[in-house]
């Protein structure tokens, strides 16, 4: 449609190259509001944390604060970008990137209403797997590359709890799998059409769980933030970075945040169904448009995302590697398994 | 295909030994920790269960399964016996020396029941990823029972470079399969067999063959891949020296027969050459090489490169009295394989290993019985007549000389007549030279019931060889 | 040429520029580095060839698993190359030789004449919506089921084996029972006690505190 569209424009390359240029088009229109989405996700955490201890949080810059993402960006930009005399340049610039991209790209395959999505390939679900297993090496590489013991002890906490909890967020995707029979974002969400029942986060109530609770700690976020640690180790992995550099982790961990709400939004929460389905009130809102219910959801999400951050004190490293190795993968274990009994006996309308 | 409609049964011995296994490893973490007596009992139970179970399925017929995946000759059948009685009898005699050193855990007869099944699998498997994966498998639990002293800096050595150079082998076994698998375009043997028989032939099937005969050469310890057996061997708890250099054995000339004679055998005049430089490699090595060892052990490691170039001999006869033979001599080779690494068995106590020249003097001296028994496994080695060893030399000498190659049959008598020096000069040593140690032999009647039988049956079937060897020729419809 | 084939030649060529570095590179983290860019353009390349679960798959678990742990273990070392690299002129003639003649012997046989378009053409591109994670799974728990059960068991195999290995008991070393630290409740650790405000009656209160201090030495 689109390309029909710019026909004028674009109409005398070939057509791979139109396909090339359209899909530009599209990342960007995608991208661009992950980032302003994210500016303000920040402004949202430090009200709602703010909220939380019965304090305002910032209210300085533009009416109530709005401005106070610019502000907080333009500081960053035009500060110093220091580059430590012994770091491993290269890697040093390469790791902050890595981890943006990885935060980035696998939202090609995320499907924000029906047929809403870029690239509607079969295997979405193990892309993002992959692209998430690829993301660990930002934080890694930047550890090592700062040439600094506390950025190494970030690099290495992270490197050791990454895997553990992919693990546990592959095994829940398994779950996921399982029962819409289909690796496509689009068919997952199409699956759990009919009512809020039907959603997945019910026959998949510990896949669930594990999936957001590791999202959590994919992030890095707290009460998972041990590769940050600031009241051990300064601030981990990214003590070294400052100006711009630091401001692309910040928009990494924020716009991996998002992600991961999407992707619970899609995979358990109906993705651009509405809750109302199968109810009387499913006339009434049959006006509001499916995107909207997705990003309604993700709001939520992201707002579970910071209440943790506001309630729970950090754990220690070795309670993280328990609640990971001992608690989530046996339970999505025994969860595939009893997910094999459910298709085995039609349990409810999922199976 | 549903499971039910899957044939399950071709394959119960190996889904009996898997289950049972895991058994294990589920059980021993629970028993006390005295000693894996109840593991040890399993273990043995299982291997008799399997033991009857095959016995029980044995016909002559070949069976084929899981769409000709797993095939179940009698050939694979006799090996398999074959196999758990040499691993039964491998766990029964290390027992008192796992005990001593303090590595007597489930661990190790886990690890040992695994490398079976591998090697189960290897054995009848009639697919080229079947048959590494059944390689790895039996790998695997090898390379880790080889490091299991993990404190000793040999075992540990060992370990390493048994590893390394066996996934050099496998890298290189692989490298072939998937070349054959490029050319023939199937992973089934005999599907490969048909398609090299129908004509197809070039540069990249002849590069295939080669790197497999160099793989599977290389996982048999033949020379001159030969490096890393000696100190793998030396280096390994005896205990484990044992399972490495008995029962592997009969699984690498599956991994043989089913590669080469199943898979090219239409390629037969490309890798019998190859076969014969080894094998005549390999048994002058392993035979000159053994007569400057001063450790017994070692000069029972070169002794087994000098047995599986014989063994080998049988195979590139390409007829099937020589594979019958090359199945005899490997069972008889694994039998005085057990007798002669059991003797340092029988020869160590705690804290230490008996693994010199220099400690088997005066061996008559201190146990008249275990002396002789030593007499009849050197002699069966070195082929004397009417020992087990000199009808498994016969056989292979008399296929080889079937199909006319006189002069290879010549060098293997020469190799082995200066074999024959270095196990009569042990001999000597028990019978005519003064003990160093004159203390008595501590080794338990485990050890000694294992080593009695091992030497009887040596006289045994010396003396009536032709039940063995009728077994062994219908094994190859003869 | 179409961009097919640009996009093949740009991961081949990064696949083995980055194969090569692996091996030379002085700093093993950056070989690994390189090993994971081999990894990432071999994957792409599988993505090209319509294998996508397996280029995926490949990123999944060497990218994102195998690579991690090497990485972890390699950036912990400091691995001394003086060492490695002695030897290395006096090695190389031999080495040089003996990888020429390996690859001018490959050559011959994996070239064109041996598996050239002519003598095995290359298959229909599928159509776009086959998807071959569906045709595998249907295979490898159908037909290959045993072979796939077999590769479980060395996994299995493998643990075994590294925990037996790798796992030694201390002794006199204490360990935190998490279970039991969060199977604890109020009631365990904290008692409380009524006071009362009267201070003639000392001495119960001193056996109230006594008690207390029991409570916590115990």
């Amino acid at each position: 449609m689109i390309t029909e569209w710019l026909s004028p424009v674009i109409g005398w390359m070939s057509p791979s190259w139109q396909y090339f240029v359209v899909h530009l088009l599209l990342t960007l229109v995608i991208v661009l509001p992950i980032v302003v989405a994210v500016a303000y996700l920040t402004l949202a955490e430090r009200k709602v944390i703010g909220y939380m201890h019965v304090r305002i949080g910032p209210n300085r810059v533009g009416p109530r604060g709005m401005f106070q993402p610019f502000a907080d960006v333009f500081k960053l930009m035009f500060k110093e970008v220091i580059t430590p005399t012994v770091a491993n340049k290269f890697i040093f610039y390469l790791a902050p990137v890595l981890i943006l991209v990885a935060a980035l790209v696998a939202w090609a395959v995320i499907p924000f209403d029906d047929g809403w999505v870029l690239a509607d390939i079969n295997a979405g679900l193990l892309y993002v797997l992959a692209i998430g297993a690829a993301g660990v090496y930002g934080v890694i590489l930047a550890g090592w590359a700062s040439n600094s013991k506390y950025a190494l002890l970030g690099g290495m906490r992270s490197a050791a709890h990454k895997v553990a909890y992919e693990l546990a967020m592959g095994f829940a995707l398994v779950g996921v799998l399982m029962v819409a029979g289909s690796l496509n974002l689009s068919e997952i969400v199409r699956g759990q059409e009919g009512s809020i029942l039907h959603w997945y986060w019910l026959p998949l109530l510990p896949m669930f769980v594990v999936y957001f609770v590791s999202g959590v700690a994919e992030t890095n976020r707290a009460p998972f933030d041990i590769s940050e640690g600031e009241s051990e180790i300064v601030a981990g992995f990214h003590v070294e970075y400052s100006g711009i550099a630091f401001a692309l982790f910040m928009l990494a961990e924020y716009a991996s945040m998002i992600l991961i709400s999407a992707l619970t939004a899609v995979m358990f929460l109906g993705g651009w169904l509405s809750p109302f389905q199968g109810t009387f009130l499913e006339p009434v809102f049959a006006f509001v448009p499916g995107i909207v219910w997705f990003l309604l959801k993700i709001s939520f999400l992201l707002f579970v995302f910071i209440w943790f951050r506001a309630t729970f004190p950090r754990f220690r490293y070795d309670q993280i590697m328990r609640l990971g190795w001992k608690v989530f993968i046996p339970v999505t274990i025994l969860w595939i398994a009893v997910e094999g009994a459910f298709f085995y006996f039609e349990v409810g309308p999922w199976f | 295909m549903t499971l039910a409609s899957l044939n399950l049964q071709p394959v119960l011995p190996e889904i009996v030994l898997a289950a049972m296994a895991c058994l294990i490893l589920l059980v021993d973490p629970f028993l006390p920790k005295r000693g894996p007596t109840v593991s040890f009992v399993l273990s043995i139970l299982t291997l008799i269960a399997l033991f009857v179970i095959t016995l029980v399925q044995m016909d002559d017929s070949v069976r084929m399964s899981f769409g000709d995946m797993v095939v179940n000759d009698p050939m694979a059948d006799l090996m398999k016996l074959v196999v758990y009685v040499l691993v039964a009898a491998v766990f029964v005699i290390s027992r008192t020396y796992l005990r001593q050193r303090g590595i007597d855990k489930g661990e190790y007869y886990m690890l040992g029941l695994f490398g079976v099944l591998g090697m189960m699998i290897t054995i009848s498997s009639n697919h080229l990823l079947l048959l590494y994966l059944g390689l790895e498998l039996m790998s695997l639990a090898l390379y880790a029972m080889t490091a299991f002293k993990r404190d000793d800096g040999r075992a540990s050595e060992a370990a390493m470079k048994y590893f390394v150079l066996g996934a050099l082998a496998s890298g290189i076994l692989l490298y072939g399969m998937s070349l054959l698998y490029g050319v023939t375009g199937n992973l089934m043997l005999t599907a490969i067999a048909e398609t090299v028989a129908a004509g197809e032939d070039s540069m990249a099937l002849k590069a295939a063959v080669v790197l497999i005969v160099v793989g599977a050469v290389f996982k048999m310890g033949i020379a001159p891949f030969h490096m890393w057996l000696p100190d793998v061997y030396e280096g390994a708890p005896t205990a484990v020296t044992l399972y490495l250099a008995a029962a592997p054995k009969v699984a690498a000339l599956a991994l043989v027969m089913r590669l080469l004679v199943d898979g090219m055998g239409p390629l037969f005049y490309d890798w019998q050459p190859m076969l014969i430089v080894v094998a005549m490699l390999s048994m002058a090595i392993g035979n000159v090489v053994a007569i400057a060892q001063t450790s017994f052990k070692r000069m029972l490691t070169y002794s087994t490169i000098g047995h599986v170039g014989f063994i080998l001999l049988g195979v590139l006869a390409g007829t099937n009295e020589g594979y019958a033979a090359a199945l005899f001599y490997t069972i008889a080779y694994a039998v005085m394989t057990i007798g002669g690494f059991g003797i340092i068995l029988l020869l160590a106590r705690q804290g230490f290993e008996a693994e010199s020249m220099d400690d088997l003097k005066g061996l008559n001296d201190r146990s008249p019985v275990m002396a002789f028994v030593f007499l009849l496994l050197m002699f069966s080695m070195a082929g004397i007549p009417f020992t087990f060893g000199f009808w498994a030399k016969l056989a292979v000498l008399q296929s080889i000389v079937g199909v006319g190659l006189w002069w290879l049959a010549t060098f293997a008598v020469v190799t082995a007549v200066i074999g024959a020096f270095y196990y009569l000069r042990a001999v000597k040593m028990v019978y005519f030279d003064k003990p160093e140690d004159t203390s008595p032999i501590q080794a338990d009647v485990n050890v000694r019931g294992v080593l009695i039988l091992s030497g009887a049956s040596m006289l045994i079937f010396g003396l009536y060889p032709t039940g063995l060897t009728a077994l062994t020729a219908g094994a190859f419809g003869l | 040429m179409s961009l097919y084939q640009i996009l093949f030649y740009v991961f081949a060529s990064v696949a083995v520029l980055a194969a090569i570095r692996v091996v030379t590179v002085k700093n093993p983290v950056h070989a690994a580095l390189y090993l994971v860019l081999t990894f990432f353009s071999t994957a792409l390349i599988w993505i090209l060839m319509e294998a996508e679960f397996l280029g995926i798959v490949l990123l999944l678990v060497y990218v994102g698993a195998v690579m991690v742990l090497f990485l972890f273990v390699v950036m912990m070392l400091d691995v001394n190359i003086a060492p490695l690299r002695e030897g290395f002129i006096r090695n190389l003639p031999v080495g040089v030789f003996v990888a020429l003649v390996m690859i001018i012997e490959l050559a011959l046989i994996l070239g064109p004449a041996s598996f050239g378009l002519d003598i095995y053409p290359s298959p229909e591109p599928a159509p776009a919506d086959a998807g071959n994670t569906l045709a595998i799974g249907q295979v490898l728990y159908t037909k290959f089921v045993y072979p796939f059960e077999i590769a479980a068991f060395i996994l299995l195999v493998a643990i075994v084996a590294a925990i037996a290995l790798a796992h030694r008991r201390r002794p006199g070393v204490h360990y935190q029972d998490i279970d039991a630290q969060v199977r604890v409740r109020a009631e365990d650790r904290v008692r409380i006690a009524e006071l009362d405000a009267d201070k003639t009656r000392r001495g119960d209160v001193a056996g109230d505190s006594k008690a207390n201090q029991d409570k916590e030495t115990s």
